[in-house]
C-alpha cells in the first residue's frame, strides 16, 4: 500500500511539472545529422576532440545575423583552435523566406569564407528540441553535449566596439577552465526564427 | 512657372506633416506603466521592427482592428533603437503606410536587462503582440504572425 501511495505522488509529480519546450542550462542537448553547405553531412560526434561546441542557430536574412555576422566568424576563429568550434544551423522555412534558402546558404557561406559548418536543419526538428526561438541564438555546450549557456553573443547588437558583456567568450573561457558559465542566460531582440505553417 | 512648383512642393510637405503623427521615444518604465494602469479598454500591444518581414505583414491587422473595436487601446512599439536609434526610419514608415494607430519607440539599450520585465515568457523574439486585461490582469502574449481573426479571438479570450 505504501508503494502504491509513493507511485500516485510520483505520477502527480511528473504530471504536475511544467511542460518545458527545449532545452535549458544543465540539460543535455541531443546531437544530429544535418547537411552542410558543402553537401555532406555534419554531427557533433564528428569532432573527436571538440572540448565543446558553439551551436548558433543562424540565418541569412535577419538584420541581427548580419549585425553578428563577423563577429561569429571571430568566434570560430579564436575558438575552434581551442577545440570548441562554432556550429551554425539555418532552421528558416525557406517557404516564407525566400533568402534562407539552402542555395543562398551556399552562397553566402562562400562570400564570407565560413570556415565552420553552415547546416540546414530542413525539417526544424533541432531548433525545436533544443528551443531556438530567434537568430542568432546561442547554446553553448559541453564536451559531453550538457548545456553551460543559452542566448545573445553580447550586450550590444549594433556595435561590436561598444559590447561590455561578452555572454559567449566567458561562457567558452569558462567551459575551457572546467568552471561555471557567469552568466547562464540572457534574451536579445532578434528576428523570431521562420516556423513552418502546422 | 518657378513658383507654382513652389507652392506645390510647401504643400506636398505640408500634407505629409499633417498627416504624419509624432512619434515619441519613451523609456521602459512609460511601457510598464502602460502594461499596468487600469482601463476598462483591452491594451493591445505589439512589439514590431521596420526590419521585421512579418511585423509588417501583420501591423493591417492592428490598422482594421482599430477602426472595427472602438473598445480597445492599440499601440505599436517599434523595437528599431536596438539596431538604430535614430527615429527616421520609423517615422518614415509611418508616413508611407500612414498608420493611424500610436506608434512609440522603446528607447532603450540592453535588452537583456528589460525583456522580462515586459513578460518572462517573451524570448525576444519578433513580432510579439501582449494583449492584457488591465482589470483583472489576464494577459496573453503572442510570439509569431498574427493571422485574420487571431486578434479578435485574443480580446474576447482576455475579456471574460
Amino acid at each position: 500500500m505504501k508503494k502504491l501511495v509513493v507511485v500516485f505522488f510520483a505520477l502527480i509529480a511528473v504530471a504536475a511539472s511544467p511542460v518545458r519546450d527545449g532545452l535549458d542550462v544543465g540539460d543535455t542537448a541531443i546531437d544530429f545529422k544535418l547537411k552542410n553547405v558543402d553537401g555532406k553531412t555534419v554531427s557533433l560526434a564528428d569532432y573527436k576532440d571538440a572540448k565543446g561546441y558553439i551551436v548558433i542557430f543562424d540565418c541569412n536574412t535577419c538584420p541581427y545575423s548580419k549585425a553578428y555576422n563577423q563577429r561569429i566568424i571571430d568566434l570560430n576563429t579564436k575558438y575552434a583552435a581551442k577545440g570548441v568550434p562554432v556550429i551554425a544551423i539555418n532552421a528558416n522555412d525557406p517557404a516564407t523566406s525566400s533568402g534562407d534558402s539552402f542555395e543562398e546558404m551556399v552562397r553566402i557561406a562562400k562570400q564570407k569564407g565560413y570556415k565552420f559548418p553552415y547546416l540546414v536543419d530542413e525539417t526544424q526538428e533541432i531548433a525545436k528540441a533544443y528551443g531556438a526561438t530567434n537568430t542568432p541564438h546561442v547554446f553553448v555546450l559541453s564536451k559531453d553535449l550538457k548545456v553551460a549557456y543559452i542566448g545573445a553573443i553580447d550586450d550590444n547588437s549594433r556595435k561590436a566596439d561598444a559590447v561590455t558583456k561578452r555572454y559567449v567568450e566567458d561562457a567558452v573561457d569558462a567551459l575551457l577552465q572546467g568552471k561555471a558559465a557567469p552568466t547562464t542566460k540572457t534574451k536579445a531582440i532578434g528576428c523570431g526564427i521562420k516556423w513552418k505553417s502546422a | 512657372m518657378k513658383k507654382s512648383i513652389q507652392f506645390v512642393v510647401l504643400a506636398v510637405i505640408l500634407s505629409v506633416a499633417a498627416s504624419a503623427q509624432t512619434i515619441n521615444q519613451i523609456k521602459l518604465k512609460d511601457l510598464q506603466k502602460l502594461l499596468t494602469t487600469k482601463s476598462d479598454r483591452v491594451q493591445v500591444i505589439n512589439f514590431w521592427a521596420t526590419w521585421c518581414a512579418p511585423c509588417v505583414k501583420e501591423i493591417p491587422l492592428f490598422e482594421k482592428l482599430r477602426s472595427d473595436n472602438s473598445n480597445v487601446d492599440i499601440t505599436l512599439v517599434s523595437m528599431d533603437f536596438d539596431l538604430d536609434p535614430d527615429p527616421a526610419k520609423v517615422e518614415r514608415f509611418v508616413t508611407r503606410k500612414a498608420l493611424k494607430n500610436k506608434v512609440v519607440i522603446l528607447a532603450e539599450t540592453d535588452p537583456n536587462s528589460w525583456i522580462d520585465k515586459i513578460d518572462k515568457s517573451w524570448s525576444g523574439a519578433l513580432p510579439a503582440t501582449l494583449i492584457i486585461n488591465t482589470q483583472t490582469g489576464k494577459r496573453k502574449l503572442i510570439q509569431k504572425e498574427l493571422h485574420e481573426g487571431d486578434l479578435e479571438k485574443l480580446i474576447t479570450e482576455v475579456s471574460n
